[in-house]
């Protein structure tokens, strides 16, 4: 059980956090024929696009209302209507998703008074889907962003299924939280849908930014989830959410539509597998499919085969708090230690990650407690690069921005087969590093003066 | 705020600016750079800019003021080497909450200076301005003063919030700043005949390197660069420079100038990209430190070494020479890259199918039309989507841009390559160029692309994406009347969203022959002023019409 501390410091140091807007931008991407816009100064956007772009490796629909100095000073209204109306003009989409930023939020911009207006005076865009949602950069970090968004769609585009309607048995919505991949998705729809499910995801990330060619060209995204299916969401026999993160949207689908749900903090690990696999044999009323009895086996024995590498490993990670809690809670279950743990935002999740403190902090935080406490494995988005290189100790890179090693929408942590598959890469990383930097040598075991032992970091 | 204001009117003044002499006062008075339409936009801001110009200077601890967008979306995110310090890449930020923006952020951002200072100890500190202190009123002039009397160290305000304006104007903010409380302000251990400095060159990819061999094999030294590989005392005594060369453009065109006012150190501008240009700007270089003292020998051992390294890459392109016959190439970039790699492509057999002209200067845009004579396809402002039909109707057979439009080319299955700022190739002077064509032939001959346009098999070949756009093409090349609706759809005020059919329309129905009466009629280039070489363009297409 961890206590939760915040960084006494003024100047933070090699960031580990990123802004809320573009978390909630990214939300907003993984709806169908869907352009999120910032309202802010156009860095706000090319900030967040550039990110996307080299984490994805994808084209990145984001626009801004492109804020100058005077605009700000004077309010942003003729700004919003005419990204609007543009938006509107050039891209066709089929939903706009306003985010605020600082600059905006400092002057107190009221964009939902001016969504109203917008709406009045142009009735092409009267019917148009814009959920707006407030996320100034100065608060919070990327994973509230994400979770404030989704909680917004829920709010303004799910319908209340009209009274004593009966539920659809078969169907379910998942609420993924920003730290599951568009790999991720797609191995939870495979595992609903082996047992009769038919789920929806929102957002769905899966459908917009893994990867696939898409079949012609538009500005907006490609695939995820239509703004008509997130309407019929009400419909669902149950919400699944994934990450604490993702309660407040959950809490508001079942306020909304009368959904109720079951919130899964982890699905990383065989035990939150097992729970996750129990729960849907429950919804579904099928017994698990065999795949998965022989998946568990795999999961077993990989956890067997890769505990003699992983165990005992103290780990540093820097991660969200929904990243650092699953994760945390795998590595804790192969029997490595949480030595070092920095996050970017509170969450209830933290007291319960498996180590002494949990800090809010940045990544010079997690370089010199992993330098303090000898740890010999650091897990964070690649901006854990320079660390990792000054530390001279294995890094597995996982989160986002994932920007300089290929295939950050592909990397599975969940359920039997995504565990297995990342206890294999840790395993294989560790072996690596032991093949590189500690081969036993006729003096790794040597007494020198008598007392002091040449360590094994000593030998490298 | 007044001083910054000050600063940018002062910036957009700019005299050695070929574009700004071309303008009306109130045109100047509006700006350099355009004004970027809501919901239509794509590009950095001026505390972007900014930092894309300091950042290289590796020794310098670079804090940014403000919440932490600024620095946590975006830190090490550029390809600059360094050749010793690695205090650049470590991202710091005050990353300020919201007691900072009720009560100001200026006690915090001391106590950062103070910080970085005692755990760093970086022989300067960078401070940047964002949007929020900014608005809220933290004056990191006074900071920054403060901080330099208290710590003995120079802690320097850059003063370019974001919405001031965009990238290109950070640029040259950063270079007042430089100007103000840097350069001069330090002096060399030595100085000797050939210190020149180079502004604008930020050593992407190590490109810097693939020149400063042939400098050092001239004794040329390059006694500052602003800001690649840069170290901050360099830039401190960067006025003891016997000359200097001006890269990238326009970026940073006020550091030149005023280091030639204030300290006498004649410049040029050149470009290490291509060949030929290479070769100019090592003659220029030799030419102007001579003209400054230097013996004049100089110049005959720079015409050797030309001589020698251009035989070297003209052997190594011309097996490729062949290869390239009849392939044609879609150049996607920004300023002077635009005419100083068509000279390189065309040097290499490769033939042009166009241009972006997006950043270019209406200088850059002549000396394009220069090399690819007046029908040059100069493509102003292409959408995404315009540049997919460009690709897909095969009128080229690779695209080469910067990593934001990479993803059209990719999707259309057509071969691409990064010659923009995230690349991972160093494509600068001799050994560049010939990096350049090898890569644009390992690009455009691999067999990838011949598999990824394979529909799959179990498609109906004449049901695919690919066909269907076919199709779509072919029927609006056979439709006289929709290819002429399209041509006229083009957009040539972004501001007031003026299409070409308007303004013909209205030069036809009205015989208007200046670009005056173009504004009164259309509104077109009474925004930023950016196309009014378009519409002039258009007006010199329809000479007659204006005659009737």
């Amino acid at each position: 059980m961890a206590t939760v501390t915040h960084v006494k410091k003024a100047c933070t140091v090699n960031p580990l956090k990123m802004s809320q807007p573009i978390g909630a931008a990214l939300a907003f991407m993984g709806l169908r024929g869907a352009m999120p816009l910032l309202h802010g100064s156009q860095g706000c956007t090319s900030f967040g696009l550039v990110l996307f772009v080299r984490h994805f490796k994808e084209a990145i629909p984001l626009q801004t209302t492109a804020m100058s100095e005077v605009a700000t000073v004077l309010g942003g209204y003729d700004n919003v209507e005419q990204a609007i109306l543009n938006i509107h003009k050039r891209t066709k989409p089929e939903i706009i998703g306003i985010c605020s930023t600082g600059v905006t939020e400092t002057k107190g911009d009221d964009v939902e008074g001016y969504i109203r207006l917008v709406r009045e005076r142009h009735p092409e865009v009267a019917d148009l889907p814009l959920v707006y949602v407030s996320t100034p950069d100065f608060k919070d970090a990327f994973q509230d962003g994400w979770a404030k968004a989704v909680t917004r769609m829920v709010r303004e585009l799910v319908s209340p299924p009209p009274p004593g309607i009966a539920r659809d048995p078969g169907r379910v919505t998942v609420l993924p939280g920003c730290h599951m991949t568009p790999g991720d998705l797609d191995e939870l729809r495979t595992i609903l849908e082996d047992f009769g499910l038919r789920p929806s995801f929102l957002p769905d990330l899966a459908g917009s930014l893994d990867g696939h060619i898409p079949e012609d060209f538009t500005p907006t995204t490609i695939g995820g989830i239509g703004v008509d299916e997130v309407a019929g969401l009400g419909a669902s026999s149950w919400a699944i959410a994934i990450g604490e993160q993702m309660r407040p949207a959950a809490e508001a689908l079942q306020e909304r539509a009368g959904v109720p749900f079951r919130l899964f903090p982890r699905l990383s690990g065989l035990e939150a597998a097992d729970a996750f696999m129990m729960f849907l044999a429950e919804i579904s009323g099928r017994p698990v499919p065999v795949k998965y009895r022989r998946q568990r086996g795999q999961l077993v024995d990989a956890m067997l085969d890769g505990h003699f590498h992983i165990g005992g490993r103290k780990v540093a990670i820097g991660a969200e708090p929904d990243l650092l809690a699953d994760m945390g809670g795998m590595l804790h279950g192969m029997g490595a230690h949480i030595t070092a743990a920095v996050t970017t935002t509170h969450s209830p999740v933290l007291a319960g990650v498996e180590t002494d403190e949990v800090l809010i902090g940045d990544l010079e935080d997690l370089e010199r407690r992993a330098r303090e406490r000898d740890c010999d494995l650091l897990i964070t988005h690649s901006h854990g690069r320079q660390a990792a290189t000054r530390l001279g100790i294995p890094f597995f890179r996982m989160g986002l921005p994932l920007f300089d090693r290929l295939g950050a929408g592909h990397l599975v942590s969940v359920g039997y087969r995504g565990t297995r598959d990342l206890i294999f890469a840790l395993s294989n990383l560790v072996m690596a590093d032991a093949e590189l930097h500690h081969e036993a040598t006729p003096d790794t075991w040597r007494v020198v003066d008598g007392d002091s032992l040449k360590s094994e970091g000593e030998a490298a | 705020m007044s001083s910054l204001s000050a600063t940018i009117q002062d910036v957009f003044n700019e005299p050695a600016c070929a574009k700004n002499a071309t303008k009306s006062a109130a045109d100047r008075k509006k700006g350099c750079t355009k004004q970027l339409q809501p919901g239509g936009a794509a590009g950095g801001c001026a505390f972007d800019g900014a930092k894309i110009a300091l950042q290289p200077l590796t020794d310098v601890a670079h804090l940014v003021h403000g919440p932490i967008a600024c620095e946590g979306n975006s830190w090490d995110n550029r390809g600059a080497k360094s050749s010793g310090p690695t205090l650049w890449r470590t991202g710091f930020t005050t990353d300020m909450n919201e007691t900072d923006i009720v009560f100001g952020g200026e006690k915090r951002l001391y106590k950062a200076i103070r910080e970085i200072i005692e755990k760093y100890d970086p022989p300067a500190v960078f401070v940047y301005q964002t949007c929020i202190p900014a608005m809220t009123g933290d004056d990191i002039n006074a900071v920054c003063k403060a901080a330099r009397e208290k710590f003995g160290k120079p802690v320097i305000p850059i003063n370019s919030p974001g919405f001031v304006g965009p990238k290109n104007l950070g640029n040259k903010l950063a270079g007042e700043a430089l100007l103000e409380h840097v350069i001069g302000t330090e002096e060399p251990d030595e100085t000797t005949p050939y210190d020149i400095n180079i502004i604008g060159e930020y050593n992407l990819s190590g490109e810097l390197w693939q020149v400063k061999p042939l400098l050092d094999e001239l004794g040329i030294r390059i006694l500052s660069c602003i800001s690649g590989d840069g170290r901050y005392r360099e830039v401190a005594y960067s006025h003891r420079a016997r000359a200097a060369m001006m890269v990238c453009s326009k970026a940073m065109i006020n550091v030149a100038r005023k280091m030639e006012e204030r300290y006498g150190i004649p410049f040029f501008e050149g470009s290490f990209y291509g060949i030929g240009d290479t070769s100019d700007s090592l003659r220029q270089i030799a030419r102007l430190l001579v003209d400054r003292g230097a013996p004049a020998d100089l110049l005959d051992r720079t015409e050797a070494l030309i001589a020698r390294e251009e035989a070297r890459a003209w052997a190594a392109i011309a097996p490729f020479k062949p290869r390239f016959q009849g392939k044609k190439v879609l150049l996607i970039t920004g300023g002077v890259k635009s005419w100083s790699v068509v000279a390189a492509l065309q040097e290499a057999g490769l033939e042009l199918a166009g241009t972006s002209v997006k950043k270019s200067t209406k200088e850059d845009k002549e000396r394009i039309k220069e090399l690819l004579g007046q029908d040059a396809h100069m493509i102003e402002d292409m959408t995404p989507r315009e540049m997919y039909r460009l690709l897909k109707d095969a009128k080229a057979d690779i695209m080469l841009s910067g990593g934001r439009s990479q993803f059209v080319a990719l999707k259309a299955a057509m071969p691409w390559l990064d010659i923009n700022q995230e690349r991972h190739h160093a494509y600068m002077g001799y050994v560049g160029m010939v990096k350049l064509v090898e890569e644009i032939a390992r690009t455009l001959f691999n067999p990838v692309w011949a598999q990824v346009r394979r529909p799959a098999p179990w498609d109906d070949p004449a049901d695919t994406w690919q066909a269907r756009a076919d199709a779509a093409l072919a029927a609006e090349a056979a439709d006289p009347g929709k290819a002429e609706q399209a041509r006229r759809a083009a957009g040539v005020c972004a501001c007031k969203g003026v299409d070409l059919g308007t303004i013909e329309d209205a030069v036809r129905a009205h015989g208007l022959s200046s670009l005056d009466e173009v504004r009164r009629h259309t509104t077109a280039a009474t925004g930023c002023g950016a196309c009014a070489s378009r519409v002039e363009d258009v007006l010199a297409a329809l000479p007659a019409l204006a005659a009737e």
